[in-house]
């Protein structure tokens, strides 16, 4: 198997934290008695999710007020964002992914800010070399399957081409990639995967009985099994299959669901300091706090994704369930930016007409 | 004075101001070359064929499934019957997502979707769902005005020898006739700008202008184009408000409140009634009502128990989601209960022009994309004084203006059916105006204003567009985006808990729409004993 199945253990985060080690609260780039007394606005999307305290610590430790402002999901986020460019909701948004950070960049929506705390984040997830944005999170976009209709004579696919194989045929639901995340992710997975090859792919997958939802809800709650539907594989995130066990009832042991590893997408998401803030200072020290291990150790269990700072450590339900593929598919912001309209029609017109 | 200006400063400052700021944004740019473009765009035409052709044909079957149900609910007393009008408005608060689930499961269970025919995925989908959906607005807006219609006509034509048909058709049907059209026009335009029922129900093929603005906007940013078809859906929205209100002056015919006793229904007819409205209303919320109950292979309240506990999943819990809901209900309710009240006053006494711009101004945000309307604040309302993009009365502010519409196609009808001659009886012997209003309008127009405020709560409950398009602090959750929330992430538990959510929530509309329905009752009660 190309890509390694990896479970990802505490202990392999404390040797990466070792390495890096240094303080876990960097020093803020101005100093604190400036900005005491301020109240900050984080503009952000519906996901967005911290266990309470965590904010009111930011507050402890600088004497800046947040006041968390969200805005739709990812997509309405952006799209209020640039319209309000100049006079923005807030000082620091948070949510914006890859796939939309270009259009984001392209419509100058942020300042460029150096955190001396992307020391602990992976350059594979500094995804702008100008700072402009800042990693906070990642997690991966995967095929899911459901474990118990799949046994020896149908053995559970291991690859994008699997899903295209007639054995497989009828069993796969996606998400419409002009109106969902997962469903551009996926796309973007198969873009990355066979290059100018993609619609020869879509082609096969349509041959094979792909069926498309518009959203991620009707998916999974209306085609997958999970939902009472008939089809054994969906397009979700790698942290489906811990959902399933954490917020089962009656509680079960393991999950009813796997991940399909090679079709996973990396989704990171980042924070940015939004042009035109009358409260600089206090947006930097809230972008370092986001990296701090305050906020980072918050970030798995509240909105299922990793935190980008390798001195975080994971919770053990986290680290238990969540496969972390070592190799996902990626594809540079600037290559989404420039296609993903062109791509998503041509897919339109492959798939669905 | 204050009838006029109010409505007009609401509807200024929270409606055209923020659409004329968003269209011209978005017409600066590329947008009147896409404008002019749009006419030779087959796939242009392709959406809004279909936009047009759907809304029809779903809004002339709700008005026929509803109409039997309108005459047993405005004719005939039965127990439960206050009970049944307070759930018909239930569906306004069902998400899309859970009431076209609960449908396939339906249609599972009575074996229809059997592989051969299948409803999700087609347009058929969309057609039930939204008869569904918009059945109660007729039901309830035609069935308060045919309360007030005196049946001793009908009887008249009777005793003349006209079959129960004819007398249908050629007596009380023109004189239903402007509630009806009132109605349907309302439907018309909630058709037309149905969001999920199209992405959702429909599939990843069918496309209306509304998804298609939400598209352009949001997914590919092109706000230009997005501009383009706002537009379109625009100027489209105003001619067929303007037709439908011609249709309803024209027919309007003054009559007098009845005080006749009503009777009650033989069994048969109640009998065939109650299963139409059931087969429409109650099974797919029996549906969700068993989902909130199941628990692993038995039966439970544990989902509901658990509503007091924050899920880590949300900011706040589903408890507080409702309770949020709940003062935005009631502020968005009062709201529209003053504007559309003042509106409806201006409309059916004021002069004839200013007559026409408020019955058509009003009507329009029903019509207007949620996106159009909700970037449209964001860019319009963004410095002081009107720095109000934050603000925590925006959300009740935009429920308001989809409420308004209700409160003014239930009050119209009524008051313009009012008979001119009790007004000038009333002023003969020396009563104000002030007077004449408290008297004669307020008690005869009680059951239209109960109405129409009942719709407005319930749409508030349950609106889910607008809000999720307004920023908002997290802890100001509403019910309605709790649940999109919990449906969001896989796990028994949370799907479970969406359920009872919804089931809470269907429970609270029910019991605030007969509460406020029970308040306009006691209004008309009282003239009409003195009558």
């Amino acid at each position: 198997m190309r890509r390694v199945l990896l479970t990802v253990g505490v202990g392999v985060l404390a040797a990466l934290g070792a390495i890096t080690a240094c303080g876990s609260d960097p020093p803020s780039a101005t100093s604190p008695e400036s900005i005491v007394g301020q109240t900050i606005t984080l503009v952000t999307h519906d996901s967005f999710r911290v266990s309470p305290g965590t904010l009111e610590a930011f507050t402890t430790e600088t004497g800046v007020t947040v006041v968390v402002q969200s805005a739709g999901d990812t997509g309405q986020m952006v799209a209020t964002s640039i319209l309000t460019v100049g006079n923005p909701l807030g000082d620091v948004m948070y949510g914006v992914d890859n796939t939309f950070l270009q259009r984001a960049l392209d419509a100058e929506l942020f300042e460029a800010y150096e955190s001396p705390a992307l020391v602990n984040v992976p350059m594979s997830l500094q995804l702008d070399p100008g700072h402009r944005v800042t990693p906070i999170d990642f997690g991966d976009v995967c095929a899911n399957y459901w474990i118990d209709r799949f046994d020896d004579d149908l053995p559970v696919p291991a690859t994008l081409d699997d899903l295209a194989d007639p054995a497989y045929r009828g069993l796969l639901v996606v998400e419409n990639p002009e109106t969902s995340s997962p469903g551009l992710a996926f796309l973007l997975a198969t873009i990355a995967e066979f290059g100018e090859g993609w619609e020869d792919y879509w082609r096969l997958l349509r041959d094979n009985d792909v069926v498309v939802t518009a959203g991620w809800e009707d998916a999974y709650y209306g085609e997958f099994v999970s939902g009472g539907g008939d089809r054994p594989i969906v397009i979700s995130y790698a942290s489906s299959p811990p959902a399933e066990v954490i917020y089962a009832d009656p509680p079960v042991d393991t999950a009813p669901t796997g991940v399909i590893i090679d079709t996973c997408f990396r989704q990171v998401e980042f924070a940015g300091i939004l042009a035109g803030t009358t409260h600089r200072a206090a947006a930097e020290a809230l972008v370092d706090f986001l990296l701090s291990d305050t906020f980072q150790e918050d970030v798995p269990l509240n909105m299922f994704v990793f935190p980008a700072s390798t001195t975080a450590s994971l919770p053990p339900a986290f680290v238990d369930h969540v496969v972390l593929p070592e190799d996902p598919h990626t594809l540079a912001p600037a290559d989404i930016g420039a296609n993903r309209n062109a791509w998503t029609e041509r897919w339109t017109e492959i798939v669905l007409r | 004075m204050v009838a006029v200006v109010l409505p007009a400063a609401f509807l200024g400052v929270f409606f055209l101001y923020p659409v004329a700021a968003i269209v011209g944004r978005g017409l600066t740019g590329d947008g009147l070359d896409r404008l002019v473009g749009l006419h030779a765009s087959a796939s242009f035409r392709n959406v809004a064929w279909f936009t047009l052709w759907q809304a029809v044909v779903s809004t002339v079957l709700t008005v026929l499934v509803a109409l039997p149900g309108a005459h047993l609910l405005a004719r005939y007393r039965f127990r439960g019957r206050a009970v049944l009008r307070a759930l018909t408005t239930v569906p306004f608060v069902l998400p899309t997502v859970v009431v076209g689930s609960a449908f396939a499961a339906l249609f599972d269970r009575f074996g229809l979707d059997d592989g051969t025919f299948r409803l999700q995925h087609t347009v058929w989908a969309i057609i039930v769902a939204h008869v569904f959906f918009n059945v109660a607005v007729v039901l309830r807006t035609v069935g308060a005005f045919w309360e007030g219609l005196d049946p001793a006509v009908e009887e008249q034509a009777r005793v003349l020898g006209a079959g129960p048909w004819r007398t249908f058709w050629s007596v009380t049907l023109p004189r239903l006739w402007p509630a009806v059209a009132a109605a349907a026009s309302i439907v018309f335009l909630f058709c037309t700008t149905s969001f999920g029922v199209i992405l959702i129900l429909g599939g990843p093929t069918r496309a209306t202008l509304e998804t298609e603005i939400w598209r352009h906007a949001v997914w590919r940013g092109d706000l230009a184009s997005a501009t383009a078809l706002a537009v379109v859906q625009l100027v489209a929205v105003v001619a067929m408000v303007v037709v439908a209100n011609r249709l309803q002056r024209r027919r309007a015919i003054g009559g007098r409140p009845s005080a006749r006793r009503p009777q009650r229904p033989t069994k048969r007819l109640l009998g065939a009634n109650l299963a139409l409205l059931a087969t429409v209303l109650l099974l797919p919320v029996a549906v969700l009502v068993e989902r909130s109950l199941a628990v692993g292979d038995g039966y439970s309240l544990r989902h509901y128990g658990a509503l007091a506990d924050r899920v880590n999943l949300l900011p706040v819990s589903a408890l507080v989601a409702l309770r949020n809901s709940l003062l935005f209900a009631v502020v968005a309710t009062a709201l529209a209960l003053v504007v559309g009240g003042l509106a409806s006053l201006v409309v059916v006494h004021g002069r004839g022009s200013v007559s026409r711009i408020f019955d058509l101004g009003l009507m329009l945000p029903l019509g207007v994309s949620a996106v159009t309307l909700g970037f449209g604040m964001l860019i319009a309302l963004d410095d002081p004084p009107l720095d109000l993009r934050t603000s925590r009365w925006l959300v009740p502010v935009a429920h308001a203006l989809v409420g308004i519409p209700f409160v003014m196609r239930t009050l119209v009808p009524t008051l313009r059916s009012i008979d001119d001659r009790l007004r000038e009886a009333a002023a003969v012997l020396g009563a104000s105006p002030t007077r004449v209003f408290r008297e004669i309008d307020l008690p005869i127009a009680g059951r239209a204003v109960a109405v129409g405020a009942a719709f407005a709560f319930a749409i508030s409950l349950g609106e889910f567009g607008a809000t999720s398009f307004l920023p908002r602090q997290p802890d100001r959750l509403t019910a309605p985006l709790a649940l999109f929330r919990l449906l969001g992430t896989p796990g028994d538990l949370l799907r479970g808990q969406a359920m009872a959510l919804a089931v809470l929530l269907m429970l609270l509309t029910a019991a605030c729409v007969l509460v406020i329905e029970s308040r306009g009752r006691f209004g008309s009660g009282v003239v009409r004993g003195d009558l």
